[in-house]
Order: C-alpha cells, then structure tokens, then sequence
C-alpha cells in the first residue's frame, strides 16, 4: 500500500439522522482533508440513508478514516473504491443565452457530439444537462464557455460499487437486491 | 418496565437517571435547565447533585468518580456558555476513554436558531469529541435517547456522550416508560476475531525469545486486571505500562518492569527496540509512548489485543490484531500459550533498571541537595499510604514524577489526564475519585500551574466535606514547558514564571486545613499529618525551582535514544 495520493470513493450506509453528516464532514476536518464531493440520498434500503464522498488522500489514509466512520454509532458500514472499482457519474447543468443557440450553428453540434440533452428552452435562455464523468462535463464547459456561461452547476459524483456490499446481511435483513 | 401517569420532560430525566442506577450528578444549574433542577430538588432522597464552582469542574469531577468506580459520570449544564464550558472535560474524556453522560439545558425548540439569549450550538460544537451526541426536542424522546446514551458511554471502548434538551420539552408532559438500551442496529461495540488468529498468536509468543508486552488502560476499562495476570505469570513476559495503563497491575509485581513513553523507564523504552515481541494490551500506541514511529520495535513482530478497530494499524501495524475486550481476549490466549520463563530476559530490564537508579532515581528520592525534588514527595507520599491510595495527578512535570515514583497494589488507582494532557484537571477529578471511593485515601499531586486553572473547586471540596488531600508541588514555574524552553529553546523562559499567591491562606480561606513546607526535615511528619486527617487537607511543597525529568525522549527520537541527563 502506497502513501501515493489518488481519488477514492467513500460510500457510507447509515440512520438517516440530524447531525450525522456533521459527525462525518467532522472526521475529515480534524485531518485537514478536503472533501471534493458529497452527495447523500436514500440506499436501496428502506431508512437506510447513504453517503458518496470522493477525496484525494493516500490509501492508508483512507483506510484509517473508514475505521473512524464505521465507530460512528449511526454509521451502518462504510467502504472505501478506486475509480476502476466503481460505477461512477456525476450531473452537469449548463445554463447559456438563448441567442448564441440560434446565433452559433455550431453549439448545436457541440450539444449533439457530446450526447447533451436540452432540457429547457426559454426566449432568454436554455439549460443543458450532461451527466457522464468528470472529464465529458468538464470538456462540455470548455466549448461552451467561448458562448457564455450564465451558470453552471455539477452535482457530486453518485456511484455504485461493482462488487456487492452486503449491507442487509449486516442489518440482519433478508431483502438484498 | 414502569408505567406512570403523564409526567414533565424534566422528571423523566431525573426518573430515567435513577433506572440507570445514577445516584450521583456534579452539574452547575442555569436558566435553560431549570425545570430539570426543579426536579432534583424533588428527588434529592435519591440523586445527589453536587455543584461545582465551574462547569469544566463538574466534567473532570464525573471523570475521576467513573475512573475509580467504574461507573458512567453524569454531568449538567444549562446551555451557552454552560454547555461549552463543559467542552474541555468532554473532549478529555473521548480521548482517555472515560464514561460519561453529559446533559445540557436548551433554548426553547421555537428559538433554535435565533441567537436567543444563552443559545449555543452544543451539538455541533461537541460532535468531535464526544462518542454521540443528541437533541431532543419532545419529551417523549427523552427515556429512550437518555437509554441510548447510557449504554453507548458504557459500551465497547467507552467515551462521553452529550444530551441536548430544549426547555420546552422539559416542559412537556407525556406517558413516561423506561426501558434499558441493550443493542442499536448499526452499533457494534465489540469487534471479535477468529480462532486461528489466536493459534497463531500463541505460536508466535511461545517461539518467542525476547517478548515484551505494554498495557494500557484497556486493562482496567475491561476489568481484566487478574486475566492480564495470568497471563503474564504463565508467559513470564515482562510488562511496561502506558501512563493510563498504570496501578493495573501491583507497581511491585515481578514482571512489572515500568513505564513506556517520553518520561518511561529506561530500560522499557530501549528494550521495545531490542524485542522479537512486542504484545500491546488494550493501548492505542500514542506518540507520547512511541516517539518517532520509523523507528519504533522495527525488528519485533507485533500482537495488538485491543476493543476499538480503529485503532488497529493505526500508529504502528502489527502483524496479529485480537480484536474484543481484554476480558475475553486474554483468557483465551493464556490457555493456548505455554508455561514459559524468561530469567535472561527478565534480567535485562533490571540491569537497564541500575543505570536508571544510579544515574537518576536515586538523586531524586534521596537527594542532597538542599531543595526538595518532587519525587522525595511522592516518596513520603508511597511510605504514609502503603501504597494504597488513588494518586490523582494533573498536568506536566509533577505528573510525570508521580507516575514514575508511586507504587500502587490495586487496581483504578491511578488517575491522570494522559490523552488531552488537560491542566486543572487533578483538584476536581480528585473530588470525583473521592467520591467514587469514599472508603479509600485520595491525594491529588498538583503544580502549582495547573492548581490554578480549577483551584475554585476548594470550594466544592469544602462545601462536600470531601476528604481529598491535596499537594501542591509548587516551582514557581510551568516546570514543563520551562523544561523544554531550557532544553530547546536555550533557556529563553516566555512566559514560565508564575508569581504565585499565598496558597495555604486561600485554601484556609475555603475552610480547609493547610500547611507549607519547604524544608526535607519537616517533609515526612508534615505528608503523615496529611495523610492521618480526616478531612480536606492542602499541603504545598515548595521544591526546587529549576529541576528537570529524566529520563526523556526528545520529540521526534526514537525511544531507544532516551536521555538519562
């Protein structure tokens, strides 16, 4: 194991209650480590709340603050990927002047070769959506930009790991998907 | 399972305490957590409520009661500044893994948020050091959350827990039921490991040539004093132990061969480095205890017994982790492992221990010098007790001679503020010990520096009759850091220095007995007459000025490059 620095994705199954995304943003605060990404929805559990966080750290890093998540007496499991271990996209909104859609022929073929969706078209403005990985959406926002941006928006990476990761045997379910 | 009529949030607290088995509270009361006094005062028969002079004095008072008692400390505070005054003693207890229940007085639920007068946020200010933390805004969450809290302090590696109740669910009445917390699904307190493991393990430690083993406070929070015993008395494996590991087992036993760390013995500390085996016994290898980690036992194979998973691989990897409770640990391992000896061994420490004794401990237990060195104190202190009393120590050099010199035969004996290294802690913590063994002799060793970051508790000694005896080794400086500003900042003494006010006059100002010795002549009788008392008792020791601990390990150096001067 290398004290070499890469991405990792942090998945956290937990109770869905007050003050435990505190707790976890807390773990990574007290080793002076930036969080780049946090999303948190529902899991494929009922009540079962869960957590995406992507951090650049070295691995034994990593494996130290899994072990100081999983102490959290809210905290299910918890479990660390690399990026080839993962399922991974992340949403882009892109929000451009109406004129430069109907002006610039070639922002058509831009939306269209990075497989973008419009998603609203208004007199003033549209809104494109590109969900992919990080390198396609920040490719997308490089070639608009010359258009004007009027916002731009990406949410945190959502991922799903290849391998299983057992949570209901761990609750004692017996409802795994 | 008890059913009673509606009753308030507030003496569902007071009711859920005493299922709990609470009968002892140190808190400081406040306009948010009025209606929770308001009950005690009701329950005064059964709950006794003792308040300190300062909230942070109500924490490590809880600290030192569940130290020598076992039990989980209960603490309250109203909210704001009571509640973050309680934040010091929470965080000392998260880091020595010390039970406690802590409940704080909200604001109203309809003011969260507004910056109403006394509102802090308690639960965001405390989620770092504490073990869990809750909010409660309705009554009817207040027997369960309280059970929860009670049996997360507890349970696994213990640590300190904040409840968080807003007024007006103190308010509120509903249907009251108790029931106790055995189990959360997402909770496990006790990791185990497979059998094979510990095969391996025994294996290990019976091919063993030169096995060592430091233990720490796992120890006693696991109450596996006499398992660790057998153990070591079917191994014959020599055992040094961490500042919070110490008094688990007899200061005079065989195998015991001293302290590990910065301040340890000498030849503990060279040794780790010279070992095949390094067994570590529910301690968690702070750098206090390992100096300079790339050079810590390096050529040892490494047993780590220990409750909490995230301590292992932590600080040093080690090739077996036993996870569980020493409890359950250690007896398994002791019926796998041979009957062995290991005189040679054995031998070793005790000739590291001659160099030690000659070139320091001597010195400082029978000096000649004319100032007074702490540890002749601590001396006079093993002689007047047998050895038998809970030393409480606080913070610096004081502490550290304290821990090297007293000898202990039982067990949570010893109570210091090892992790955080919290001064102020000693005078209030020695209350609480006092208070958890009440049948037992107590003396706090303080510096004079420390003393007076709680030396308002006198107050609370006096007012609770509480027979602490209290010495004050007094330098006239923050002997520590004056230490090292002598050592590594070429005696440039910033801010060291302290002017002292007439101590025994302030502690006689608070009703308590006091007396002042500075000469050796009069040292024995005056720590005898200390000890005979029966009531609080303050003695300051004026002792040398400028003195230093040795032997040390310079921060950053490897334990085998200890000085002895």
């Amino acid at each position: 194991m290398s004290d070499k620095i890469s991405t990792f994705t942090v998945s956290i199954y937990s109770e869905n209650n007050i003050g435990l995304l505190n707790r976890i943003s807390a773990i990574f605060l007290k080793r002076h480590i930036n969080i780049e990404s946090l999303t948190t929805s529902q899991s494929e559990i009922e009540n079962i709340f869960r957590f995406v966080i992507v951090v650049n750290v070295s691995e034994i890093m990593i494996q130290r603050i899994i072990k100081q998540i999983n102490k959290q007496i809210e905290v299910i499991s918890s479990f660390y990927h690399k990026n080839e271990e993962t399922i991974y996209l992340e949403t882009a909104l892109y929000k451009v002047k109406s004129k430069s859609l109907f002006n610039e022929k070639h922002i058509q073929k831009i939306i269209k070769k990075s497989q973008a969706n419009i998603v609203t078209v208004s007199p003033d403005y549209f809104v494109i959506e590109k969900t992919g990985w990080r390198e396609e959406t920040e490719k997308l926002y490089k070639e608009l930009e010359p258009y004007g941006l009027l916002q731009f928006v990406r949410s945190g990476r959502i991922s799903v790991s290849k391998e299983p990761m057992n949570i209901s045997n761990l609750l004692g379910l017996n409802t795994d998907k | 399972m008890k059913n009673i009529n509606k009753i308030s949030g507030a003496e569902a607290v007071i009711r859920s305490l005493i299922e709990e088995g609470v009968d002892l509270i140190y808190g400081y009361p406040g306009g948010a957590i009025m209606p929770i006094y308001d009950e005690l005062y009701k329950f005064q028969d059964k709950l006794n409520h003792v308040l300190t002079r300062h909230e942070q004095g109500a924490t490590h008072a809880a600290q030192g009661f569940s130290r020598v008692s076992g039990k989980v400390g209960v603490v309250m505070a109203t909210s704001g500044p009571g509640a973050t005054n309680l934040v010091t003693g929470i965080a000392d207890a998260q880091i020595d893994s010390t039970p406690m229940v802590c409940i704080t007085g909200q604001v109203a639920s309809h003011l969260l948020g507004s910056d109403a007068f006394q509102e802090t946020d308690i639960i965001g200010i405390s989620t770092p050091v504490t073990k869990w933390n809750c909010q409660v805004t309705k009554a009817e969450d207040i027997p369960k959350v309280l059970a929860k809290a009670f049996y997360i302090a507890k349970s696994g590696r213990p640590g300190p827990v904040l409840i968080d109740i807003t007024k007006d669910a103190q308010f509120e009445l509903f249907n009251y039921n108790y029931q106790k917390c055995n189990s959360i699904r997402s909770y496990n307190p006790i990791s185990t490991c497979s059998d094979d493991l510990f095969d391996k393990a025994s294996k290990i430690i019976n091919d063993s040539k030169k096995p060592f083993i430091v233990f720490g406070q796992g120890v006693i929070l696991g109450n596996a004093e006499s398992e660790f015993k057998k153990f070591i008395e079917k191994t014959g494996i020599p055992s040094a132990w961490t500042i919070l590991g110490l008094s688990a087992l007899p200061t005079d036993h065989y195998l015991n061969v001293g302290m590990v760390g910065m301040h340890g013995n000498y030849g503990p500390n060279v040794l780790t480095n010279e070992c095949d085996l390094l067994i570590a016994v529910g301690m968690r290898f702070d750098d206090r205890v390992t100096g300079n980690l790339n050079t810590y036992a390096k050529q040892a194979k490494i047993i780590h017994l220990e409750i909490d998973p995230a301590e292992i691989d932590k600080n040093v990897k080690c090739d077996i982790a036993l996870l569980g409770d020493v409890k359950s640990t250690l007896p398994k391992l002791t019926k796998l492992v041979n009957n062995n000896t290991h005189d040679k061994w054995l031998k070793t420490f005790s000739d590291y221990y001659k160099i030690e004794y000659d070139k320091v401990i001597h010195n400082e237990i029978y000096p000649t010098k004319i100032g007074l060195t702490m540890a002749e104190v601590i001396k006079e202190i093993n002689i007047a007790t047998n050895g038998n009393a809970v030393i409480v120590t606080d913070v610096g050099q004081h502490q550290m001679v304290a821990c090297r010199y007293a000898k202990f035969n039982d067990s949570k004996s010893n109570v210091t503020s090892g992790g955080l290294g919290t001064m102020g802690f000693a005078l209030p913590a020695a209350l609480g010990a006092k208070m958890g063994a009440p049948e037992r002799e107590v003396v706090a060793v303080i510096g004079d520096g420390g003393y007076q970051m709680t030396i308002q508790e006198l107050g609370t000694i006096f007012q609770t009759g509480s027979a602490v005896k209290i010495v004050v080794l007094n330098n006239d400086f923050l002997g520590m850091v004056r230490q090292w500003q002598q050592m590594f900042f070429e005696k440039r003494y910033a801010s060291t220095e302290l002017i002292n006010p007439d101590f025994v006059m302030i502690a006689k100002g608070y009703n308590i007995e006091a007396n002042k010795v500075s000469k050796r002549s009069e040292l024995t009788l005056a720590v005898k007459k200390m000890i005979e008392s029966k009531k609080p008792y303050f003695l300051e020791v004026k002792v040398e000025k400028e003195d230093n601990v040795f032997p040390m390990i310079p921060t950053g150096a490897s334990v085998s490059e200890i000085r002895l001067e």
